[in-house]
């Protein structure tokens, strides 16, 4: 066991003793708890980058670390797992957990009690259950992130919080209920809740039970779906983020890519093609649901007026995707599907997080209370605006400089819109064309042409392509509305902390789109190993515990 | 046995699932409670159930499942119960707060219109 054999619990400790720390310091020490939080969350992410970096380097496509906390041999004590998909996730966390902090540190976090804390607890949730390779782990997991979201959800507190956050906790609730019963159907048939092990006993499920199974692995991927924002279990999505604040908006846009997440992880690794009579269960819901999410997303998305409620509508969209793409269970598709992931992670918490300098950067009077938000809003009058000269004796148009601020805003506007839209030159436009080009050459570019594209496809490739043509409509309406209105306003004001994570988010999408070749190759060798979890499987139960000072004596004996 | 424990498990998930969908926030708080009961209990009952059996491991009785119970789920179901319970304190503190906003306990936050 080597040192960075330790290091794989280190993202869960060290959110752990942070968030322990910040509830020692009470609510005093507002500006010292914020410098600790930022210098564990960037440490948190330094030591992902070196997982990802170690797994990587470990050698073979399918290098895994695994670390046994509680010094029990696999199928009995707890694990944890790290391997391609688990690090590429553990560094998105600490790259968006990093710019939603230093949003948050403008102004953000006076604006209630604890949200150090809160935000520490989160990331510990996030990694922990990227790591673990426990079933009911997982279900702990789930359930410390899902409480600080809560927490989080309601920061700022206000009307619009409250009653979405109570739908949304609402909801969360019962997904909980389903897991709890979905992993004890699954316990029951199988008798282990390791996901290497599952893999293992499911081809050897009897007969009789495998319709059991069946439906324990069908109601643990209703809890997961209604996280991924599946239609039609998304119905709470889209207020409760546009409700949140803008930095806890951006930290969910990793949310439902941990429902994306486990639905893949377990997914490929208990109904991989290895599972006998099981094999690929579920895969048409996968891409059925997939696409019923990205119709019904594209649609609402044509009516979204306000930028929150788009970039809502977008991680639907985004979801939906994935979640088809993962259906086929097809590594080329895989692999593009990842790389999309990473491209819309990061620029989905850059659109919230700009939509909240966008929103306030309009005068006071425009901004519309939330109860009016849900009706659209009156067509513009037909009569001129102030500022505008229709007279005889037309005033010569002075050429007017564009404030600093708002050239940012609409630049940055304009990236985010090209990200999601997935129109060149932008990494969103690589992530869809990976995808296409996986859906039409299911066996790769360079095999006869003689293979045909299966239904399926096309309807997938039909879809992303119309989702992104509704996108730029939404996209381009909203940004006239917001950007090329007449109206005298003053240019607004920015803080550093607000425009460094928005730039560091959309700077990280251009260099995927320079340097988009290593990150497809890595997503291409995580899906190849994702689709073959032999090799996990061998080094999870592989594994042999330390021998402590007590114990070291009997291990000697065979 | 498994008659019972069946019929009260589907008694309780029932009673919740009609509390869940009432409009009163109260009404949410308690279908949730009675979920989770039901969901505990069955947890338990996955590890097949005996009388008079324990999962505590004495001296000179063949260690197998045909003399003992199962300890995991009796574990998780203590686990699932922790977790339950925390949540549906969390739930009381936001029901509070959501009457104090909206000055009701509807569950949208406003009376439906007659």
């Amino acid at each position: 066991m080597t040192l960075m054999n330790q290091l794989i619990v280190a993202p869960i400790l060290l959110p752990l003793l942070t968030a322990a720390l910040m509830l020692m310091l009470g609510e005093k020490h507002r500006p010292l708890k914020a410098r600790i939080n930022l210098l564990s969350t960037l440490l948190g992410l330094a030591i992902s980058i070196s997982l990802l970096v170690w797994v990587q380097q470990a050698g073979t496509t399918g290098s895994i670390g695994v670390y046994l906390p509680g010094n029990w041999e696999a199928p009995f004590g707890i694990v944890l797992v790290v391997d391609h998909l688990s690090a590429l996730m553990l560094v998105l966390t600490g790259i968006i957990g990093v710019c939603a902090l230093l949003f948050a540190l403008a102004r953000w976090d006076r604006a209630g009690a604890s949200f150090h804390a809160l935000f520490q607890i989160q990331l510990l949730g996030l990694y922990g259950a990227f790591l673990t390779a426990d079933l009911f782990n997982l279900f702990v997991f789930f359930e410390v992130l899902l409480a600080a979201s809560y927490g989080l959800m309601l920061h700022g507190s206000g009307r619009a919080r409250v009653s979405t956050g109570l739908h949304y906790i609402t909801i969360n609730l019962v997904a909980s209920s389903l897991f709890l019963i979905g992993a004890a159907l699954i316990y029951g048939v199988t008798g282990t809740l390791n996901m290497a092990d599952l893999a293992i006993k499911i081809p050897l499920v009897p007969e009789s039970d495998r319709g059991l199974l069946h439906a324990g692995a069908a109601i643990l991927a209703t809890a997961f779906l209604a996280k991924a924002g599946m239609w039609p279990l998304n119905f709470w999505l889209v207020p409760a983020y546009s409700a949140a604040s803008a930095p806890v908006a951006a930290m969910f846009a990793i949310m439902t890519k941990v429902g994306v997440y486990t639905v893949l992880r377990l997914w490929t690794l208990l109904f991989s093609g290895q599972a006998g009579a099981s094999a690929f269960f579920g895969g048409d819901w996968l891409i059925y649901g997939g696409m019923a999410t990205i119709f019904t997303a594209a649609v609402a998305i044509l009516a979204a007026q306000r930028l929150e409620r788009l970039g809502s509508l977008s991680i639907l969209v985004s979801a939906g995707i994935l979640l088809s793409a993962i259906g086929f269970a097809q590594p080329s598709l895989t692999a593009g599907a990842l790389f999309y992931l990473v491209s819309s992670t990061l620029t989905l918490s850059a659109l919230f997080l700009l939509a909240e300098l966008i929103e306030r950067s309009r005068s006071d009077k425009e901004i519309p209370l939330f109860e009016d938000a849900e009706r659209p809003r009156p067509l513009p009058s037909v009569q001129p605006l102030p500022g505008i000269n229709l007279d005889e004796e037309q005033k010569a148009v002075v050429g007017q400089v564009i404030p600093r601020t708002m050239a940012f805003l609409g630049l940055s506007f304009i990236a985010c819109a090209l990200l999601i839209i997935g129109m060149p030159p932008l990494s969103g436009f690589i992530g869809k064309l990976t995808l296409l080009s996986a859906l039409l050459n299911p066996l790769g570019l360079d095999v006869a042409k003689d293979e045909s594209v299966s239904g399926p496809s096309w309807a997938l490739i039909s879809l992303l392509i119309f989702s992104g043509l509704a996108s730029l409509i939404a996209f381009s309406r909203v940004g006239i509305q917001r950007f090329w209105a007449p109206r005298e306003r003053p240019s607004p004001t920015l803080r550093r902390n607000e425009c460094l994570p928005i730039l560091i988010l959309l700077g990280l999408c251009i260099a995927l789109t320079f340097k988009a070749e290593p990150l497809l190759r890595y997503t291409q060798d995580t899906a190849a190993a994702l689709h073959d979890p032999q090799q996990y499987v061998l080094s999870v139960m592989a594994t042999r515990p330390l021998p402590g000072p007590t114990t070291a004596a009997q291990q000697v004996q065979p | 046995m498994e008659e019972v424990i069946a019929i009260a498990i589907g008694v309780l998930v029932a009673s919740g699932v009609w509390l869940i969908l009432r409009p009163r926030t109260f009404q949410v708080v308690m279908g949730l409670c009675l979920l989770s009961y039901g969901v505990n209990l069955f947890i338990f009952s996955m590890g097949s159930l005996f009388i008079g059996k324990e999962p505590i491991i004495k001296d000179g009785v063949p260690q197998d499942l045909l003399n003992y119970t199962d300890p995991l789920p009796q574990a998780l179901v203590l686990t699932a119960i922790v977790i339950s319970f925390a949540m549906t304190a969390l739930f009381l503190v936001l029901l509070l707060a959501s009457r104090g906003l909206t000055g009701t306990d509807h569950v949208d936050g406003r009376e439906p219109k007659e």
